[in-house]
């Protein structure tokens, strides 16, 4: 399964390095999220430094939904689904696969998004093992929710507005804990985010275990 | 997998138009059509008992004055939308398991879902009414009202999906996990909401204990029973509803499915290529 899942990823991220997606048209939307942030609540720093670690987050978020449709979409041109499924690949792995290109690229953005949430709200990035260990435990739970929504809509014609409809209640929790983890390490007392961080670590591996269960039945709808 | 198709778009059938009027033909169904229609009028009567007494003899309260007269609907409420989501997620586990796979437990989590859609909206439709009053906001970010407002989404989203075309079984199935990934989602979402609330203030409904007077209790009692009655007669005509709408998609199917064959017939002599296109066209139109 683990052999499954290299290939799968690796595949996934071959394909991202080749067309370039993500790097060329999430990345830059995960930004203009952020300036339009900053548009809506005015050039206070007051207003805008506190609030970074929760407009990060939300900037991530919609950026997923973007990734997620994306892994799904390349599957679904020339047939490529059909061939996954032939391939007599195990399905647990190819989830875990796709999970983890997914976790991979958001984690590539989310460095970029730091770095500029940082510059344009006047933050001071401190915490950093808080803020990495937030940021691969979200992310990792993002990723699989979000493959196992992808799959779940990803044959039928109504998918970009299904997607998000799903996905965004269902990791409410997420941005919560994400938010307060970030908050934590942000303020410099980064002890107090550890509980956050098992809330992340909980809804991860929660939906790695359902997505790599659940994940046969799916591939055999197509 | 086609056999059981058959089964369960057969079983209701000879049940379904029966309901109360065909009383003649079908002793089994009528019977079970009159149960039906009894318990739908035990709620009506229920739930206007309810209103007589919560409105007209029940006294008002010593803090609350007439506000307490929303204690008779709105915990009732609450109380059938979990039982709804508690009922959709059983019957779609019933689903997944291998042994029990029905296409009748996939109708049940549909009825079951969308009934507590329902109640889940007057849960915070009628909790809001009773908030601004008492504590001066339509609306708090306490955990059980945004759990419930999650929730809300959450089912929301799990109907849409339920109404993605596609073959009954795959249909079926999608819906079962998608009822099972939302719902592993309500605990952890309450505790997170919780723990970010926590510095601020308890769960409004558990905090406190609260004495009750003797007609009020019985009134809550009368309320929680019709209710639940209702919502026992909602999830069973919704349900007879979907069995009929499948068992009509399948007829329909069939009829359309005839009636290009016998055109292909008719046109064989002229185009030899016929029917294969049209019938596809037939399955894509569903």
């Amino acid at each position: 399964m683990w052999r499954d899942a290299a290939l799968v990823a690796g595949k996934d991220l071959r394909i991202e390095w080749r067309s370039r997606v993500g790097l060329n048209q999430v990345v830059p939307f995960a930004v203009v999220i952020l300036v339009l942030f900053g548009l809506a609540l005015g050039p206070s720093r007051r207003v805008l430094a506190p609030a970074t670690a929760g407009l990060f987050w939300v900037a991530v978020l919609l950026s997923a939904v973007l990734a997620v449709q994306r892994s799904f979409a390349v599957e679904a041109a020339d047939g490529a689904g059909d061939g996954l499924r032939l391939s007599g690949l195990d399905a647990g792995g190819i989830f875990v696969g796709k999970a983890a290109a997914v976790t991979a690229q958001l984690l590539v953005l989310e460095v970029v998004l730091g770095v500029v949430a940082a510059l344009l709200y006047a933050a001071h990035l401190s915490g950093f093992v808080m803020l990495a260990a937030s940021c691969v435990l979200a992310t990792a739970g993002l990723a699989a929710v979000g493959t196992l929504y992808g799959a779940l809509s990803a044959g039928s014609r109504v998918r970009e507005t299904l997607l998000p409809l799903l996905f965004f209640p269902l990791v409410a929790p997420v941005l919560i804990a994400a938010t307060k983890a970030w908050q934590a390490g942000l303020q410099g007392r980064p002890g107090s985010g550890l509980g956050w961080l098992s809330v992340l670590a909980v809804f991860a591996a929660a939906y790695l275990a359902i997505g790599t269960v659940a994940f046969g039945p799916l591939l055999e709808d197509g | 997998m086609s056999s059981t198709t058959a089964n369960a778009v057969a079983a209701p059938v000879p049940a379904a138009p029966g309901g109360a009027g065909r009383a003649g033909h079908q002793p089994r169904g009528a019977w079970r059509g009159r149960l039906v229609a009894a318990t739908g009028g035990a709620a009506l009567l229920g739930i206007a008992a309810t209103v007589w007494l919560g409105l007209w003899v029940t006294p008002p309260d010593v803090y609350m004055g007439n506000l307490v007269r929303l204690l008779y609907i709105h915990p009732p409420i609450a109380w059938v939308m979990y039982l709804a989501f508690g009922l959709a997620m059983l019957s779609s586990l019933g689903y997944l398991w291998p042994r029990t796979r029905d296409l009748r437990f996939d109708r049940l989590a549909g009825a079951a879902a969308e009934v507590g859609v329902v109640f889940t909206g007057l849960t915070l439709v009628t909790g809001s009414l009773w908030g601004r009053p008492t504590w001066g906001t339509y609306w708090t970010w306490d955990p059980l009202l945004t759990t419930t407002a999650l929730l809300f989404v959450l089912y929301l989203g799990y109907l849409a999906l339920r109404r993605v075309p596609g073959e009954p079984e795959a249909r079926a199935r999608r819906a079962a996990i998608g009822a099972v990934v939302a719902f592993v989602d309500v605990p952890i979402c309450y505790f997170s909401v919780y723990w970010w609330r926590s510095l601020h203030q308890l769960p409004s409904v558990t905090a406190g204990k609260s004495y009750i007077h003797g007609s009020m209790a019985w009134t809550m009692l009368l309320g929680f029973v019709s209710f639940t009655l209702a919502f026992v007669w909602l999830v069973v005509r919704r349900y007879r509803l979907a069995g009929l709408a499948q068992a009509e998609e399948a007829d329909g199917l069939a009829l359309a499915l005839a009636e290009r064959r016998a055109e292909g017939e008719a046109d064989a002599v002229g185009r030899p290529p016929g029917p294969a296109p049209l019938v596809e066209h037939g399955v894509g139109l569903r």
